[in-house]
């Protein structure tokens, strides 16, 4: 009798892990473009909703992938729009744009768009962002503009300076999103800054990387590779990276002829570039 | 049993030598506790590492009180194999703070036996030889119940020594059970200055015991818990708040199997090492950090013992699995910085495969010929992405599994004659990188100051050695000359490497571990005993190597000439000892792996002991001496950072039989 109940006892604990468990497994997987991803703001006109996207749900300075979904009013997406996009600032005393992309459907999706912008400043109270949204659908134009909120990136991932040949650049790192002690791929964007609304890719240029440890008497790693141009008109390099922790990444920015634009070589005496970024992990 | 017992080991006269230590052929034996109970050891307390540094194919180097490394004819760790009762166990610190002697005790152990190259080396392929610490073992008889408890004071760094053990015995069943406890504050050097750091306290526990499960067959089980707390290493930057050990295995024995074969023995063993290397107790650190580390082994042995007519033979196949991991975490000086934290070791697996056969071959009454020939298969694999990645950095091609097949092969020739006998032999062996060498990250060495890289892409490191000894015996005199030569090639070892950047603050550079085309070393010792009269025996031991490697390089750690010289007084049961042991001015060194030349030394030792008897099996013995008694100041070719050693000591060793 009381074997049978220890044994009655034992299954139904058996059973019951075992339905904890399933559950757990079997909880539906809702199979979402969107996966992921966190939603930034909704920006809306009469006939649209715009909600946007971003990995960690903010838009920051620096290079931000931004994804986004046209929504009726009912909420039903939009699958079949083709849009553009023009962030814009609004300074005390001017506008300026910064470097973005165009805008393309999502990988594997049907409604999700996306595209990336690079805010080379943060916005405040009295000096904000605006993003203003072209799209149309069915031939018909439609557009949105509104205010987004972009902040301050904890560590510097974005530099804007003027080189050596008095043009002005923006330089941004897009990778590693997630650094690992390994030899990390690095990637990066380079604008030029002509006039306040226009910032063409700079081709053929050379971005010379010097990982550091400020913390660690400026240690640095071997087998770093500096970036190129890739085929998709970013800048494409290897990072070393030998220890989790602080790391600063000094920036030598060099033209297609060798000519050093921007950033000072890592010396006994020079213990850092005026140009660099920073990683924290 | 008397038949078996002799067979394992060479048994020789052991009162003709100096204390406790015995050598035969190309074996030599450290008598560690001894069960007869005749013990003439000076300081029968004294660590393992004491014990171990008499031999004169031993050098313990030294990094502070603690865990002494043990160099085999002049070689680091890596190049031998040192076991327990077969075992093979990895340390898991990565700045060698905690050798596989570390983690047993003087009254876990009868003896260790020391051999010269590839030379009956059943523990497994090796450079520079083998070295196993035999425990100590009850055997079945008649019921029966002794111990003995002891207890022991040194002055100098206050050090407490309290243990005791406890043997039972019956006809079918055997138990031991001992425990050590050891504590001691930090030493002063000759002339007082105090060694800061060189604190320790170790505690030991072991338990043993034997089944007859019917006539000639037995089953053992023995256990060996081993925890060593607030360990300081005056000679490194960092101490250790934690180093423990549980080495544990099961025998299964069978004798006289059939008339050729007189013992198969089977174990399987495994053991688990823990070891925490911090700096907490540093004051002025540039950065503060933790190194923990951890070894996990597991592994077998079955060996066969034969004999017929004139052939003595051994097969051992053996195996075992190693895991070795350790970190390293900093800590920023940057408030809310995130911690620095990398993997030393990159979670090396090492899966090792072993066959080994030996026998002796009785060639007439007065000449012997043993050959040996070993092969094993050795697989290293990393099995942690994040230590694996880690290392690609430098090697971005590194495969992350490597097979190697290690050979090795021995042969020895020995004649005895009236009062003379000699020996001679040669040996090949192969070794695969050690852990640190083939894997190690950013190993920084306190003694030149380099952060190490290990080198995934090396070689099997090869020596070929030849050794000789010659032995005279008349009446009261007995002398023997022995010697042994390595050649070695592919010799592994860390070597500067411009460009890359050093990971420890304030460290010179970095060495990458590669191989010189060669180097050879040369051992060479002479041990002199002679009873001048029936109270008075005088002894005498020198010895001195000489390691070069390729284009002249002068390779580190090299023992000088040294000597000690000794006078024994025996009358009853007291006797008195003085001693004096020294060394050369230490001259063939080599700056680039942070030696400095040493002056030379004498330091002199005095001893006193008394044995009380009492009824039936109870003893007291009392020993009682001074070490250093000039209170000299001196530091040796083997000290880490050239740390002084121990100043005046006196000790008192009390040891109660029942």
């Amino acid at each position: 009798m009381n074997t049978l109940k220890i044994l009655k006892y034992f299954l139904i604990i058996i059973a019951g892990s075992f339905l904890i468990s399933c559950s757990k497994d079997d909880n539906p997987i809702i199979e979402n473009e969107l996966n992921g991803l966190k939603l930034v703001t909704t920006l809306s006109n009469t006939t649209h909703k715009v909600e946007l996207y971003t990995l960690n749900g903010k838009l920051q300075t620096g290079f931000n992938n931004i994804f986004f979904q046209i929504k009726n009013t009912d909420g039903t997406t939009i699958d079949n729009a083709t849009a553009s996009w023009i962030p814009e600032m609004n300074m005390m005393s001017m506008k300026h744009s910064c470097p973005y992309s165009e805008i393309s459907k999502a990988k594997n999706s049907t409604s999700t768009y996306m595209g990336f912008i690079v805010f080379q400043m943060a916005g405040s109270e009295s000096e904000y962002w605006d993003l203003n949204l072209n799209y149309s659908i069915n031939g018909k134009d439609y557009t949105i503009k509104d205010r987004i909120s972009v902040v301050e990136a904890n560590r510097r991932v974005v530099e804007s300076f003027q080189g050596s040949d008095s043009k002005r650049y923006i330089l941004a790192m897009v990778e590693p999103t997630a650094p690992k002690v390994a030899i990390n791929d690095m990637k990066a964007v380079l604008y030029r800054m002509d006039g306040m609304m226009n910032f063409p890719v700079v081709d053929n240029y050379k971005i010379v990387i010097d990982p550091r440890m400020p913390g660690m008497a400026n240690h640095s790693s071997p087998n770093n590779t500096d970036l190129v141009q890739g085929t998709d008109k970013m800048y494409q390099g290897k990072l070393s990276l030998t220890m989790t922790g602080y790391w600063k990444i000094n920036l030598q920015l060099l033209d297609s002829i060798g000519t050093v634009i921007k950033g000072e070589k890592v010396t006994e005496t020079n213990e850092g570039s005026s140009i660099y970024f920073e990683l924290e992990f | 049993m008397v038949l078996w017992s002799g067979k394992g080991f060479s048994q020789t006269d052991t009162t003709r030598r100096q204390d406790s230590l015995r050598s035969e052929q190309l074996q030599e034996v450290i008598v560690i506790s001894q069960r007869n109970l005749k013990d003439n050891t000076t300081k029968p307390l004294a660590t393992l590492d004491h014990y171990l540094e008499k031999s004169g194919m031993v050098n313990m180097i030294r990094r502070g009180s603690y865990a002494w490394e043990p160099f085999l004819n002049g070689m680091a760790t890596e190049r031998s194999v040192i076991t327990i009762d077969g075992m093979r166990i990895y340390a898991a610190c990565t700045d060698k703070m905690d050798p596989i002697t570390s983690y047993v005790e003087v009254t876990n152990l009868a003896r260790a036996t020391i051999h010269s190259g590839s030379a009956s080396s059943t523990g497994g392929s090796t450079i520079a030889g083998t070295l196993d610490l035999v425990r100590k073992k009850g055997s079945f008889g008649q019921s029966a119940l002794n111990g003995m408890a002891f207890t022991g004071f040194e002055t100098n760094n206050k050090q407490k020594i309290v243990g005791g053990s406890l043997n039972y015995s019956h006809p079918k069943f055997f138990s031991d059970v001992d425990f050590t406890i050891r504590d001691a504050v930090n030493y002063r050097a000759g002339g007082g200055q105090e060694i800061q750091y060189s604190q320790f306290t170790k505690y030991n526990i072991s338990a043993q015991a034997g089944y007859k499960i019917k006539e000639h067959q037995q089953i053992e089980a023995s256990l060996i818990y081993d925890k060593a707390l607030d360990v300081g290493y005056p000679a490194l930057p960092m101490d250790v708040s934690l180093a423990k050990a549980l080495i544990g295995s099961v025998s299964y024995t069978r004798h006289h199997i059939s008339p050729l074969i007189y013992q198969w023995q089977t174990k399987v063993y495994y053991n688990d090492v823990t070891h925490v290397m911090d700096d907490t107790k540093r004051p002025n650190v540039p950065i503060r950090m933790d190194m923990p580390g951890w070894s996990k082994t597991a592994g077998f042995y079955s060996m066969l013992q034969g004999t017929s007519n004139r052939h003595d033979w051994k097969a051992n196949l053996s195996g075992h699995y190693n895991k070795s991991l350790a970190e390293m975490t900093m800590f920023s000086n940057t408030p809310n910085e995130k911690d620095m934290f990398m993997l030393t070791w990159p979670g090396v697996q090492t899966y090792y495969g072993d066959l080994f056969i030996e026998d002796k071959y009785a060639l007439s009454d007065r000449w012997n010929a043993t050959f040996s020939a070993g092969l094993a298969v050795h697989h290293n694999n990393i099995d942690n992405q994040f230590g694996l990645e880690s290392l690609r950095i430098f090697y971005p091609e590194m495969p992350g599994s490597k097979i190697r097949l290690l050979k090795r092969l021995s042969a020895s020739v020995r004649h005895d004659a009236a009062n003379w006998s000699y020996t001679f032999g040669a040996a090949y062996g192969e070794r695969a990188p050690s852990v640190s060498e083939g894997y190690g990250f950013y190993l920084f060495n306190s003694f030149d100051r380099f952060d190490y890289i290990g080198n995934p892409n090396m070689r099997n490191e090869k020596s070929t050695s030849v050794n000789a000894s010659l032995a005279y015996q008349k009446a009261a005199f007995t002398a023997k000359i022995s010697g042994s030569y390595f050649y070695i090639d592919d010799y592994i070892l860390g070597r500067p490497r411009n460009g890359l950047s050093v990971m420890t603050i304030g460290a010179y550079g970095i060495k990458v571990y590669e191989q010189l085309k060669y180097a050879t070393i040369l051992n060479t010792s002479i041990d002199l005993g002679y009873q001048v009269t029936k109270e008075f025996l005088w002894t005498g031991q020198l010895g001195y190597r000489r390691g070069t490697g390729e284009n002249g390089l002068l390779l580190p750690l090299m023992q000088p000439f040294t000597y000690n010289s000794g006078v024994t007084f025996f009358r009853k049961s007291f006797s008195a000892d003085a001693s004096i042991n020294g060394s050369s001015s230490h001259t063939r060194y080599n700056p680039e792996f942070g030696e400095k030349g040493l002056p030379a030394y004498a330091v002199f030792n005095l001893s006193l002991a008394n044995r009380f008897k009492f009824n039936g099996p109870q003893a007291l013995t009392l020993k009682t001496g001074v070490e250093n008694l000039f209170d000299r100041n001196y530091t040796t070719f083997a000290d880490w950072n050239r740390i002084p050693r121990i100043g005046r000591n006196f000790f008192i060793n009390l040891i109660w039989n029942f």
